[in-house]
């Protein structure tokens, strides 16, 4: 099974070639541009044949597992099926430059405009923007709104985000980016927001508060109504994450629950492809007082075409170039054109029953520290199972063993050990109860050979990584060797 | 509907029995009632596969596209080998999430390898992450780079720079606390050395574009130095493919090299998914944010490749991290190592005198025309140009009744044109011919 792969650098013949330009059908000359901005030798680049590039990536995709592979529970990632149909529409705007006047891009701007109304109503915002790259990069931006929300009252001693410490490592990493304090509050026993911490934590330099509901324990927040209560009398605004948003679609919205500025993962929630990844998309949404403090541009209707209208004197301006992730945000809107109200919701249904129908049945044989009806993802951990010498690293090998990939480990941090399970509503029941066979399989070995668990996995081209040493002594890059 | 849940409503029933709930509604009881929907959400009916495709395609006959382009400013046409598109279908990569588990995801790790190997070939620098969003995004984590690296919070930036950049980057420096100066542009187009002195005092470095958003050439040399000289870092912003035949960054000097990858086998997609890269000298490597992938061992002593250098990311440092950076734009990355793989030392020196001669014809061509001038005609430009011209957007509306897309009109009246291997000297010939009829007409209504 093991097998070293050559990188495309050490497949390179002198001379080899893959690409073909037609001859250019103007004069070159090289006084166009001097020599003094020449550079002195062409790149240090690989020389192939077409045939074998074509060999090394489609080898080096087999040596990757993806949704289509099989059974991807990582919790927190939302790994759904990606329909095909979307990867097909998607790139038919590939030929649209951005910067096309506007009366010749009305079909972009049309499809855009409508995405956001859809995302306002399914998420019960009142504006929604398109401009994030990513989950985390939509954090900044609404942290941003935030901040900006504060500075245009004069409100300039609201300078502290609080974070639960359940809470995904983006929300203090794009807190402390946006130029606020973090002040990190510990959960309740029964990991939710712990609102006597909260109550203490609040006070006039409370920003706001980010929370992810259901949260990181793959649980309702309860008190969410309490909590909004608590941040807002304060003078806070509250954020919401939207990583778990999978579970709640028609079903409740965070506007409904009180938060103010929210992002939503495209490549979770709305099946567009994570690309091993990226490229994602993390569009905003907002309630109307936070609207003038949005990314310009913002597409508005005006004599019956759309335009781009970057005049918002109280934006907090650009976060990315362009309208952000286009393509990505074109796969997304299939996808709720596809399922329409019905089939989202039917979607969270299922998405939710799925990971309380692996959870009942691993129930005695992992350890289920928050044991009560979970949402889209459940977290258990290896309980006694540690008392023979393995851990969920451990486990998670021996599940790529068994043709899984693992899921999300030793997240969140609130959790000893933990593994955070999310099927999706893409999983068939056989799926399901095949993957909960495994799991019983590996605790039945832990006991009997827990050697075997860890020398896991033994069916993967390469066997665990000295990370250690990667680290201490990092090689990020190939060099030919020297020649003695 | 469309669904894509395999279970039937039967299965749902027998699962929902085996975990004792009776119906769906159950399963969400830790819900407040008061919160829960009542509704239905008011969405457009739902579309089947064939509906769809139809709808989308009404999207794309509203856009008026498809005639010869000549614009660039931040985005480009280039010719994208058909190779790359298919091999980045391969599902293994487009359906995966960050490689997480390195034993089952060494073809996303090598590939981003590879990827970091070509940047840093492309920039002569030392270490290059595994992408963020964009050129623009690149810049804004640059500015935090330089801050955390010479603990100074001040940095100078290029006037010339793409303006979708610069607006970027201050809307990070508003939070992080960097003050930032704008270096205005000189009489030939490229950034004023002597300003770039007279205030480096205090500033942790300098971020300028080469070429420069104008297609301007930029004496990066000049330009190294006089940062250099006052304890700074410079930072070039530079379009890859013109690397082909231009100086590299390591060339001239440059600490950090970023820029966007579009330009490298990635569509125009109306303004993204796009790649940013970055690539620093060994000194800065640990300032890098994001993903880094590292070359190791497992136990046999096999090459194995992982995510490394972790401590400086937020799922471990939280609110310490070098950035908040998560997901990326890896895919993005890959196409772009795949573009300069497929072309070669030779086809990206190649693709870069293309551009280099077929934009020098066209502004040749345009200035012939009585009434069209050269802004700066004594800089070497790589593949844009800007003119000046009376009435450019008459020009513009001109060129629309040809299907023909003008350059891009700069906010000072001037026009931004671009030209690359995908265009010809046929089209040349013809915007010259349309151009001259509008200058007539007009002239002659006068």
């Amino acid at each position: 099974m093991r097998s070293e792969y050559k990188l495309i650098f050490e497949r390179s013949h002198e001379g080899r070639r893959a690409y073909d330009l037609p001859a250019c059908d103007v004069p070159m000359n090289r006084d166009d541009v001097p020599e003094e901005f020449r550079a002195d030798s062409d790149l240090r680049l690989p020389e192939l044949g077409e045939v074998d590039l074509v060999r090394h990536y489609t080898n080096l995709s087999r040596r990757n597992f993806g949704v289509d592979n099989g059974f991807y529970p990582l919790g927190s990632c939302t790994m759904k099926y990606n329909p095909k149909i979307n990867e097909e529409l998607a790139p038919m705007f590939d030929d649209v430059h951005p910067l096309l006047d506007t009366g010749m891009c009305q079909g972009c701007l049309a499809l855009m405009a409508d995405m956001e109304h859809m995302l306002c109503e399914i998420c019960g915002m009142d504006a929604f923007t398109l401009q994030p790259a990513a989950g985390a990069h939509g954090e900044l931006t609404g942290l941003m709104h935030i901040r900006a929300y504060h500075e245009h009252r004069g409100d300039t001693e609201r300078t502290t985000i609080i974070v639960p410490d359940a809470a995904h490592g983006t929300n203090p990493a794009s807190a402390s980016m946006a130029g606020f304090k973090v002040k990190e509050i510990k959960s309740a026993p029964d990991g939710g927001v712990d609102l006597d911490a909260l109550r203490a934590a609040v006070g006039p330099d409370t920003a706001g508060l980010m929370l992810t509901n259901p949260s990181t324990l793959g649980l309702f927040e309860r008190n969410i109504k309490e909590i909004a209560k608590i941040v807002h009398e304060a003078g806070g605004l509250l954020y919401y994450d939207g990583a778990n948003l999978n579970a709640i679609m028609g079903i409740v919205r965070p506007g409904d629950m009180g938060f103010d500025v929210m992002h939503i993962n495209l490549h979770k929630t709305f099946s567009t492809p994570h690309g091993g990844g990226g490229p994602g998309s993390g569009p905003v949404g907002v309630k109307k007082h936070l609207i003038p403090f949005m990314p310009v541009p913002r597409i508005e209707q005006k004599d019956g075409l759309l335009t781009l209208n970057y005049d918002k004197p109280e934006s907090i301006g650009k976060i990315k170039s362009f309208y952000g992730n286009f393509g990505v945000i074109v796969k997304a809107y299939c996808y709720i054109r596809s399922l329409g109200a019905a089939g989202l919701r039917e979607a969270s249904e299922n998405a939710v029953l799925n990971a309380n129908y692996v959870m009942n049945k691993l129930r005695g044989v992992y350890e289920i520290p928050h044991d009560r009806t979970c949402m889209h993802e459940c977290v258990v951990t290896p309980g006694e199972l540690m008392n023979y010498g393995v851990n969920t690293s451990d486990i998670a090998k021996a599940l790529i063993d068994r043709g899984y990939h693992p899921p999300t480990i030793y997240f969140p941090l609130i959790v000893h050990e933990a593994m955070m399970i999310e099927p999706t509503e893409s999983e068939s029941r056989e799926t399901l109860d095949e993957f909960v066979e495994a799991m019983k399989s590996i605790a039945e070995q832990v006991k009997t050979d827990a050697a075997a668990i860890h020398a896991a996995p033994v069916t993967t081209p390469v066997g665990r990584p000295d990370e250690v040493t990667a680290a201490r002594k990092p090689i990020v890059k190939y060099e030919e060797a020297k020649a003695e | 509907m469309k669904s894509y849940v395999p279970n039937t409503e039967k299965e749902r029933r027998e699962m929902l029995a085996e975990i004792g709930m009776s119906s769906m509604d159950d399963l969400f009881r830790d819900i407040p009632e008061d919160l829960k929907l009542k509704r239905p959400l008011d969405l457009p009916e739902p579309l089947s596969e064939m509906e769809l495709r139809d709808h989308i395609r009404g999207f794309v006959y509203l856009n008026e596209e498809g005639g010869p382009l000549f614009r660039g400013a931040g985005a480009y046409r280039h010719y994208i080998p058909s190779l790359i598109p298919q091999l980045a279908m391969r599902s293994e990569f487009y359906t995966a999430y960050t490689p997480y588990q390195a034993e089952m995801s060494q073809g996303m790790l090598q590939s981003l390898f590879e990827y970091q190997t070509v940047i840093c070939r492309l920039t002569g620098l030392d270490a290059a992450n595994a992408s963020v969003y964009d050129g623009a995004t690149a810049a804004a984590e640059a500015l935090l780079m330089l801050r955390d690296n010479k603990r100074k919070k001040k940095v100078l930036y290029s006037a010339a720079l793409n303006p979708d950049v610069i607006t970027v980057m201050h809307t990070y420096a508003h939070c992080a606390g960097i003050e930032l100066v704008e270096i205005p542009v000189n009489d030939k187009g490229t950034a004023d050395v002597s300003a770039i002195t007279a205030n480096m005092e205090g500033a942790a470095g300098y971020i300028g574009a080469n070429p420069n958003y104008y297609g301007c050439i930029e004496p990066m040399a000049e330009i190294a130095e006089a940062v250099h000289a006052a304890g700074g870092l410079l930072v070039a912003y530079v379009n890859p493919i013109s690397l082909g035949v231009l100086k590299r960054p390591a060339d001239y000097g440059a600490d950090i090299a970023i820029g966007d990858g579009q330009t490298l086998g990635l569509p125009m997609a109306f303004g993204g998914p796009y790649v940013g890269f970055m690539a620093a000298t060994q000194k800065l490597m640990r300032n890098l944010p994001g993903r880094i992938a590292g070359e190791t061992r497992d136990a046999e002593g096999n090459r194995v490749y992982v995510l490394t250098l972790q401590a400086r990311e937020q799922h471990i440092r939280r609110d310490k991290a070098a950035s908040n950076i998560c997901s990326n734009q890896m895919l993005c990355a890959i196409m772009s190592a795949m573009y300069c793989c497929t072309m070669g030392p030779a086809g990206m020196r190649e693709v870069a005198e293309q551009n280099i001669a077929k934009a020098h014809c066209l502004a040749k061509k345009l200035c012939a025309i009585d009434g069209v001038k050269l802004r700066w005609p004594d800089t070497p430009f790589f593949n844009e140009f800007v003119i000046d011209v009376d009435n450019p957007d008459e020009i513009n509306k001109a060129l629309a009744n040809y299907s023909i897309t003008g350059g891009l009109v700069l906010k000072d009246g001037g026009m931004l044109w671009c030209a690359t291997e995908m265009n010809n000297a046929d089209e040349f010939d013809f915007v010259c011919d349309i151009i001259q009829d509008t200058i007539d007409s007009m002239g002659g209504e006068e």
